[in-house]
């Protein structure tokens, strides 16, 4: 087992768990500061990839393709907002895993209905090559792109939160929602907005993983419920949680899958090893989330204090 | 006689008429199609027994129920086909995982309890799914039914009808008079508010995790009928989305109703057998394709129930009767 | 209560009057194939074909006007399981067929086998119904599922690659597959890996296929997972250290279409090609071109195929399918003019023919193609023959 392999399985690891991060970054905020299950959530990722393999090959521009389908995205999630969700805040938990969970019939038959069942889309030629990282090993350029994105807009949410105004009322309402009303947040915009930037983060995901995966009907549906993974180990509401949860499940992951069969196999008889050993790299990032439970029920990073 | 014990010798009688009728007009598929839509009625009906009456929003039930197939399946795919091994082994063995699963989840509450029995659940998909030895993702093809004795053959769909007809009335008869008992009276406080519950002196979260465990057991028995229903088993009865399937089954029938599972079940599965084989033919002239998007359909009526009648079709029923 | 059962029991008894209404005088045919999702483009491929053979036959099948009910089993086989309950048994079809995926198949016809419908499979071959488990029901058009690998692991110990790694999905067909290759492979296997099926992301796989420095990489991955992954193969710079082989249908038109240049000189084996030069095969490429404006792949071949024998066996029994046997017979004869050139049926009622080493190459008109290099085997069969009962 050389370094070099687990350099590489790390760099792996990283890029699923920054593109899960886009993704829990907005489902995490909805949470804290609305108090909303929204299942819904993964449908604007696919949402998302499918606005970017359009307009991708509309504008005939990747980059172009891409920029355009965020705004889109953005857009398509504050009229879901305003239309729908909006009357959910107020209901229970119930009323809102269902009505969420009827939108993703909805968003499913409306896509299939507009765009057909999957589209194809390409990265772009230049990238679509290695990039020598060290001497003997070359690394996908397109991946390292996508760990570039997924770093930056870490960095520009941290700033957005930390930093701005609107992060403050952000951070208000996710400590204590009715704390922030009384001190006359308009609440409502603020809602409208958090969940456009949610939408947003999902577009970004959705385009940057698009060319690797595939743009189909139901992509969002497993990723989804690995958001939850790492939003439950973060901590509800927290943002830093949210990179941390994400990081880490994505590392665990993918090296659990890259190793442990081969581990299982240094101790365990050949055929043990190899039936136990991708079953119980299934189901990792799962038993990390229990003991995360078992040892801090509200999360990593709680964000209510 | 009152008019609510009439009407249920009726559907009884109906219920027990239909195979025959079916039989009699060389129909059988219609009799394999009846014995599914009440296996998960008894699904929905044990999700209804925590969602309902334990007002703990479970969004993994599909784990319970997939569990009770794969154990069921696996034994009759090992030579054990007997229906008194295979059922209770089934319904022990999603009773011991909803043990686990509700003893880690039911510590915490609201959201955090829907993603954790929902992520949990998950994990079981993904454990089926890598387990090579029982079909992996290819699931698993059993060669015959479970076999229950005594003369009778539950290859024939209308002997196996009966006998899910016959499970699904004993879970019916079990959670009426569980509801009725000093159990449920006190998981019905707890639904209510919890804080009093506990304030009370009740052990809430021992009752809770008792009420958890029932209907992981009950979902456990009607896996363990679909094993043999279908002569398969796969993963994708473990995936989420099944869940949610049984969610909108008990909310169409009425949460908390006796028969909002039942009910449900039937509605959600008989609509969409209709939609898919008999088109309406103006709506087909509008639009070609509608059969194959039937779950359209089922978004729209599920959030416009959810928006405007929360108490599901029961509740309009009844609130129709109470005017 | 009593109402609403009554509606429903009315809604059955429409069904029932409906649905018995058939006439005896047509074919009716239940083509259940995978036709969304990212695997979608192999079953279109069969179903494209396969109707474009009874509309070049004046929408008859052997002389019978022919009624074809199409399902998707969207890549899932509890939902190709039911599809094949319906159509059996609600709609009493005389043939089942279109499945491509091993797996679906495998937990669909069950149901054809009990109630005595002939499954004509236009792709799927999986070992065990070969064997210990063939069936008189079951016949198998296009190739059984080890051919094509024991053919790449022939051509790959001729070659002299002295290791090679071996990726496949974990499934019926995945196990098939490397099997065959090993068992004509005389060189050391680098390593066996199952991925999961449906598997898009193959980061992981690829970095250690780098690390075991292999001389030659076989994968078994059709659909969308062989798009994926020969897209993602390329981007990590294996492709200039490791020999990829595939299987003919991992790099058919269906590859080749989303892929591109990148596939340019691989290596495949296939019991079809394009360029075969024989009648059949000439006029099938022209009209599914005229029809489709696309290449046909070698699904669409199997398609064809499938139709062009229920094509002879209706016509050989003169309409009487209810006579199972004297379709069986008729259709084990096999009497037609496959695209692929000759074939027989072995008893197991799997094809005996050849198979060939392909290269993706340009055409004449500069489209990428595979072309047909040599013969690796002759009336090649399969190795689990002995192990069937039937006669």
């Amino acid at each position: 087992m050389s370094w070099i392999l687990i350099l590489e399985q790390s760099l792996n690891g990283l890029q699923f768990g920054l593109m899960l991060f886009l993704l829990a970054a907005g489902l995490t905020l909805v949470f804290g500061i609305m108090d909303m299950i929204n299942l819904a959530h993964g449908s604007l990722y696919m949402l998302g990839a499918f606005f970017a393999a359009t307009l991708v090959q509309a504008t005939g521009s990747f980059a172009l393709g891409v920029l355009l389908a965020i705004p889109a995205t953005a857009l398509a999630g504050m009229l879901l907002e305003v239309a729908v969700l909006r009357t959910l805040y107020a209901r229970d938990h119930l009323s809102q895993v269902l009505a969420t969970f009827a939108l993703i019939l909805i968003a499913n038959e409306v896509v299939r209905i507009v765009w057909g069942s999957d589209l194809q889309m390409t990265m772009p030629a230049a990238l679509s090559g290695p990039v020598q990282l060290l001497p003997g090993m070359p690394y996908p350029a397109y991946r390292l792109l996508i760990i570039g994105v997924g770093l930056a807009v870490a960095a520009l949410l941290y700033v957005l939160v930390a930093k701005t105004r609107i992060g403050m009322l952000v951070r208000a309402g996710a400590s204590n929602r009715e704390m922030a009303l009384a001190m006359g947040v308009n609440i409502q915009r603020l809602f409208t907005l958090v969940f456009g930037v949610g939408a947003a983060l999902c577009a970004v995901a959705g385009a940057m993983l698009g060319p690797l995966f595939a743009v189909q009907v139901g992509m969002g549906e497993s990723i989804l419920i690995l958001a939850f993974v790492v939003i439950v180990i973060g901590g509800i509401g927290s943002i830093r949680g949210a990179l941390v949860g994400a990081v880490l499940v994505g590392m665990v992951d993918t090296i659990g899958r890259a190793f442990l069969p081969h581990l299982f196999g240094l101790f365990l008889p050949p055929q043990f090893a190899s039936a136990a050993g991708p079953a119980i790299a299934s189901v990792l990032v799962y038993l990390l989330m229990a003991v995360v439970l078992f040892v801090r029920p509200q999360g990593l990073f709680p964000a209510r204090g | 006689m009152n008019a609510r014990a009439a009407a249920l010798i009726a559907a009884l009688a109906a219920a027990v008429a239909f195979p025959l009728a079916m039989q009699a007009a060389d129909q059988l598929f219609f009799v394999g199609f009846a014995s599914r839509v009440l296996i998960w009625a008894i699904a929905a009906s044990s999700l209804n027994l925590v969602l309902g009456y334990g007002g703990m929003i479970s969004f993994g039930h599909a784990a319970f129920v997939g569990t009770g197939a794969y154990v069921s399946g696996i034994l009759i795919a090992g030579g054990v086909t007997s229906a008194w091994i295979g059922w209770p082994a089934a319904i022990l063995a999603s009773a011991v995982l909803a043990l686990a699963i509700g003893a880690a989840s039911l510590r915490t509450r609201g959201a955090y309890f829907i993603m954790i029995t929902l992520a949990f659940a998950q994990m079981m998909y993904y454990l089926m799914n890598s387990m090579k030895a029982y079909g992996g993702d290819e699931g698993l093809s059993l060669t015959s039914r479970a076999a229950l004795g005594f003369g009778l053959d539950l290859g024939n769909e209308v002997t196996f009808y009966y006998v899910v007809l016959a499970a699904l009335c004993a879970l019916l008869y079990a959670t009426h008079r569980l509801a009725h008992a000093r159990f449920g009276r006190v998981i019905a406080a707890i639904r209510e508010n919890e804080t009093r519950a506990e304030a009370i002196g009740f052990p809430v979260y021992r009752y809770k995790l008792i009420c958890f465990v029932i209907a992981g057991a009950a979902g456990g028995l009607a896996g363990a009928l679909l094993a043999s229903h279908g002569k398969y088993v796969s993963p994708s009865l473990l995936h989420w989305t099944q869940s949610g399937t049984l969610m909108i089954m008990v909310i169409l029938g009425g949460v908390g109703r006796l028969w909002g599972g039942a009910l449900g079940a039937v509605l959600l599965l008989a609509l969409e057998h209709l939609i898919a084989e008999h088109p309406i033919p103006w709506l087909l002239a509008i639009a070609p394709n509608y059969p194959q998007h039937a779950n359209l359909g089922v978004g729209i009526v599920m959030l416009v129930i959810v928006l405007y009648a929360p108490q599901g079709l029961a509740g309009l029923v009844s609130r129709k009767r109470h005017a | 209560m009593k109402n609403r059962l009554l509606a429903l029991a009315a809604g059955f008894a429409f069904t029932m009057l409906a649905a018995s209404a058939g006439a005896a005088d047509k074919v009716k045919i239940g083509f259940v194939s995978t036709l969304s999702g990212p695997s979608a483009a192999l079953g279109v491929d069969i179903r494209d074909a396969f109707t474009l053979a009874v509309k070049l036959n004046g929408g008859k099948l052997g002389g019978l006007s022919a009624e074809i009910l199409i399902g998707d089993d969207q890549f899932k086989p509890d939902v190709g399981r039911q599809l094949a309950e319906k159509f059996v048994k609600l709609d009493k079809v005389d043939f089942l067929t279109g499945y491509v995926f091993s797996n679906i198949m495998l937990a669909s016809i069950p149901v054809a086998f009990e109630n005595k419908v002939i499954y004509v499979s236009p792709n799927a071959a999986p070992s065990p119904l070969a064997g210990k488990q063939c069936n008189p029901y079951f016949f198998a058009v296009a190739w059984p599922n080890d051919a094509y690998h024991e053919a790449a692991g022939q051509y790959a110990t001729q070659k002299g690659y002295k290791s090679t790694y071996l990726i496949a999905p974990n499934y019926q067909a995945g196990k098939d597959s490397l099997g065959g290759f090993k068992r004509f492979y005389k060189g050391k296997i680098a390593d066996e890996v199952y991925t999961q099926l449906g598997q898009l992301d193959y980061a992981a796989e690829l970095a250690q296929v780098r690390a075991a420095k292999p001389e030659a990489l076989y994968i078994f991955l059709p659909g969308g997972m062989g798009i994926n992954f020969i897209k993602q193969f390329v981007a990590s710079g294996l492709s200039k250290d490791v020999q990829l082989i595939t299987p003919g249908f991992g790099s058919d038109q269906d590859v080749i279409r989303p892929v591109g240049d990148a596939m340019l000189g691989l290596f495949d084996t296939s019991h079809w090609a394009l360029d075969f030069d024989n009648p059949a095969n000439k006029k099938f490429v022209a009209e599914f071109e005229k029809e489709y404006k696309r290449l046909p792949s070698v699904f669409a071949a199997q398609g064809y195929d499938t139709a062009l024998l229920i094509d002879s066996a209706v016509r050989e029994v003169k309409g009487k399918l209810d006579d199972k046997e004297a379709v069986r017979r008729a259709l084990k004869a096999a009497k037609f003019a496959s695209v692929r050139g000759n074939f027989k049926f072995n008893r197991n009622q799997y094809p005996i023919q050849n198979y060939v080493l392909r290269v993706v190459g340009r055409d004449a008109q500069g489209r990428l193609v595979n072309k047909t290099i040599a013969t690796v085997f002759k009336d090649h069969g399969d190795a689990y023959v002995q192990d069937c009962a039937m006669k």
